[in-house]
């Protein structure tokens, strides 16, 4: 505390200097401490999203999103993830949580999420060019996901699929880290 | 050391800020530091740790119809410290109002509030009214039971103010009832308007404090001394003790109290904070349209002779007069809370509704853990509560009525963990099937087909573990059928278990009963179980339990409700998923 050494001038008072001392002391400890209680309280209840498990986000699992006749080879088709979502105290049913392009060529389905790998934004499909365009920072992308022009760090994030029974196309539905040279998910 | 020193020089130099600190620090206390000084910064300090507490609790809160009582919730249960900040919050609200009173009488009993102080005395009145009306309305923004009941009379007495009442009421309703804009309005006072206002005034009634100095207490005790640092420590050790006392009310009474969501359709014993029920009770020796007497006129006039308290206590005569309408106040209002107080303890009606209340701010608690559907959670009471209204007369829900309420006439079976793997080992024990929990008391229990060939193939099962790894299978397969959300971790990783159960029902011979699955035959005579304790099975035998799928015309007393339109559709899902823990 430098204030104590800025007043001790200003007063002349016959007492002893520890009597003094431990007063100046004993009130500026107590004045911090009781101060800090209601700060930490706050603080603690602050960082909650810091220190709590992550909950909320559960293991990605394998989503039915299409049937392979609805899908036309070679251009790439849109499909909203519906999903069971928790937001905080709201447990919400069948919501849209994302989407992903599904792409089919000779009976292999690709899928991407449509999200940009580079800053979130989302990826539309540009029927003229047959490419996929992010209107944020215009990074560009062909069909294999391959950035061909733009600033986004890597290729579109290709999502796993899995064809069951012959004609159900199921999708992992994952979220990756934006703007990292690795595929991270989140 | 030296650096900081430095820095403090180069702030001085730009901002003069040393000469306000020691003009702070060294305002002259005439006859020294005193410990019946202290009050007024105990108060500066409780509204400071409001300040903190009330900012970060409202990183959390959203205040609606549908999310107030949610979210204080969620920070009540599921933030880590919630619970601290929420009861620091709450409890320093209550502590604050009795230092109100402290500070209150102080001034009075010392004469602080005569000339030249007038205008601050005037200043400190309307700071203690801004302060209730913090109270008042922080009261509400839970939105469970006790804060909006309460809230719903003040509402009320407001509304019978002459002239202006209806408008006033709607004015701050946000509306004709209780709503989203009642709380975005309670909300915007509480953390906007109210806190802004009583900022203003502190500053202004701890500038005119300083103007005037400290009301010295005649006969001084000792020679002058400066605010620092002797009454410094006084004050803040003071603060400590308020701090303390704040903790132990938190630890004590387990932070800050939840009730249940506001519901509007059941019956609540409104009951106002502690610091107004005198002024509640006062209200019951005013009959009928009397009422604004004793709400309005009376504690108006009170109000205003406090006011007043400057000019009257000029004289001396003047100034007795001050304290013994202080004391008369606080000791009528001491007998009215005591007297409220002990009725309320004598009232079994109010105390068996208040019982009620806790039992279902508890049940629904436990369910929000789950998550909220976004109709919000009073929605989630609504399983319970038509169980009890509905099916509690024979049924059970783990003894109890769904509500919490001890079942001891039980004449069928107990629905807590309905299709669980719990619930049936319990059901399909030999000699737990015709107890009172299950069938013991319905007319399935004489000459039951089932309980005889549970004992005839389960006898001693307790014993012998072949036996009971056959009906673990057995088990394992039926509760599948269910699909319970709590389940479905287990329901996927013992698929292996849950085939062999499967043919073994075929193999012992349930299936000469009973259908599951692709086990079927032309006649059952016992309900069909495919889909046991799925939403669909329950919905069925909700609807009609004597169709032939259930119990056909062995059906005992159960009712058809949705069938004979007891229940809606929407009620029967309702009771059907808060069974299933849905
Ligand atoms: S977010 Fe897509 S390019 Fe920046």
């Amino acid at each position: 505390m430098s204030t104590e050494d800025n007043f001790s001038d200003q007063e002349s008072q016959p007492e002893q200097p520890d009597r003094r001392g431990f007063i100046r002391g004993a009130s500026c400890f107590i004045g911090a401490a009781v101060g800090a209680v209601p700060m930490t309280a706050g603080i603690r209840v602050l960082i909650d999203p810091i220190v709590r498990k992550n909950s909320e986000s559960e293991k990605a699992e394998f989503i039915r999103l299409a049937e392979l006749t609805e899908l036309q080879d070679g251009e790439p088709m849109k499909f909203a993830i519906v999903e069971n979502k928790s937001d905080k105290w709201s447990r919400y049913t069948d919501v849209p949580v994302g989407a992903v392009y599904l792409l089919k060529r000779d009976e292999k389905v690709i899928a991407y999420n449509t999200v940009c790998p580079h800053l979130g934004c989302f990826v539309d499909y540009r029927k003229s060019e047959n490419d996929f365009f992010c209107p944020c920072h215009d990074s560009q992308f062909n069909l294999d996901g391959k950035l061909t022009k733009g600033v986004s760090p890597r290729p579109m994030d290709e999502l796993v699929v899995e064809i069951r029974n012959g004609v159900e196309v199921w999708v992992k539905f994952e979220r990756f880290k934006s703007n990292t040279k690795e595929k991270i998910v989140i | 050391m030296h650096r900081v020193k430095q820095l403090y020089e180069w702030l001085d130099n730009r901002t003069g800020v040393r000469d306000h600190i020691r003009e702070v620090l060294f305002e002259n206390v005439p006859g020294g530091s005193r410990w019946r000084y202290v009050w007024g910064s105990t108060l500066t300090f409780a509204l400071m740790i409001q300040f903190i507490t009330g900012i970060f609790l409202w990183m959390g809160y959203a205040p609606s119809g549908q999310t107030a009582w949610e979210s204080v919730y969620y920070i009540n249960y599921q933030m880590t410290g919630g619970h601290f900040l929420r009861g620091l919050h709450h409890w320093t609200a209550q502590v604050m109002t009795v230092l109100l009173v402290f500070h209150l009488m102080q001034v009075i009993i010392d004469g602080a509030y005569k000339a030249p102080r007038e205008v601050n005395f005037w200043f400190g009145v309307i700071l203690l009214k801004l302060t209730l009306a913090l109270s008042l309305t922080g009261y509400l923004l839970p939105w469970d039971q006790k804060g909006f009941w309460a809230t719903k009379v003040a509402t009320d007495i407001m509304g019978g103010t002459p002239i202006i009442g209806e408008q006033l009421k709607l004015l701050v309703l946000g509306g004709a009832d209780y709503g989203h804009h009642t709380l975005t309005r309670f909300f915007a006072l509480h953390a906007g308007i109210l806190p802004v206002s009583v900022i203003a005034l502190t500053v202004g009634h701890i500038y005119l404090f300083r103007r005037h100095g400290i009301t010295p207490k005649k006969p001084l005790k000792g020679s002058d001394e400066f605010f620092w640092p002797e009454q410094v420590l006084k004050d803040a050790v003071a603060c400590l003790a308020v701090l303390v006392t704040v903790l132990v009310l938190h630890f004590s009474f387990d932070g800050a109290h939840l009730d249940a969501p506001a519901d509007p359709s059941t019956n609540y014993p409104a009951r106002p904070d502690w610091y107004f029920l005198f002024l509640f009770q006062f209200l019951k020796y005013f009959p009928g349209h009397w009422e604004v007497l004793g709400a309005i006129v009376l504690p108006s006039i009170a109000m205003t002779l406090i006011f007043l308290m400057p000019i009257i206590g000029r004289s001396e005569k003047g100034h007795k007069f001050n304290l013994g309408l202080l004391f008369g106040i606080l000791v009528f209002a001491g007998i009215l809370t005591y007297v409220a107080v002990n009725q309320d303890r004598n009232n079994p009606t109010y105390l068996a509704s208040k019982a009620q209340a806790q039992r279902e701010a508890k049940i629904i608690k436990e369910m929000a853990a789950n998550g909220i559907p976004p109709e919000g959670a009073l929605a989630l009471l609504q399983g319970p509560k038509l169980f009890a209204q509905h099916c509690a007369s024979c049924h059970t829900y783990g003894g109890e009525n769904g509500l919490g309420n001890k079942v001891t006439d039980q004449s069928a079976p107990d629905l807590k963990g309905f299709a669980s793997r719990k619930y049936l080992t319990e059901l399909l024990h030999p000699k737990r099937f015709n107890s009172p929990e299950f069938f013991g008391n319905t007319a399935h229990a004489k000459k039951s087909k089932m309980q005889g060939f549970l004992e005839d193939e389960f006898d001693g099962i307790d014993d012998d573990e072949a036996l009971r790894n056959e009906m673990n299978q057995i088990i394992k397969a039926l509760s599948a059928e269910a699909k319970l959300p709590s389940q479905t971790k287990m329901d996927l990783n013992d698929k292996a278990d849950i085939q062999a159960g499967y043919e073994l029902f075929e193999e012992i011979g349930c299936v000469d009963c009973h259908a599951l699955g692709d086990w079927n035959a032309d006649e059952y005579s016992a309900p069909d179980l495919t889909g046991y304790g799925s939403r669909g099975w329950l919905m069925g035998i909700v609807d009609n339990p004597a169709h032939e799928r259930f119990y056909g015309s062995k059906n005992d007393r159960m009712p058809a409700f949705g069938k004979d339109e007891k229940l809606t559709r929407k009620q029967m899902e309702q009771i059907v998923d808060w069974l299933r823990g849905q």
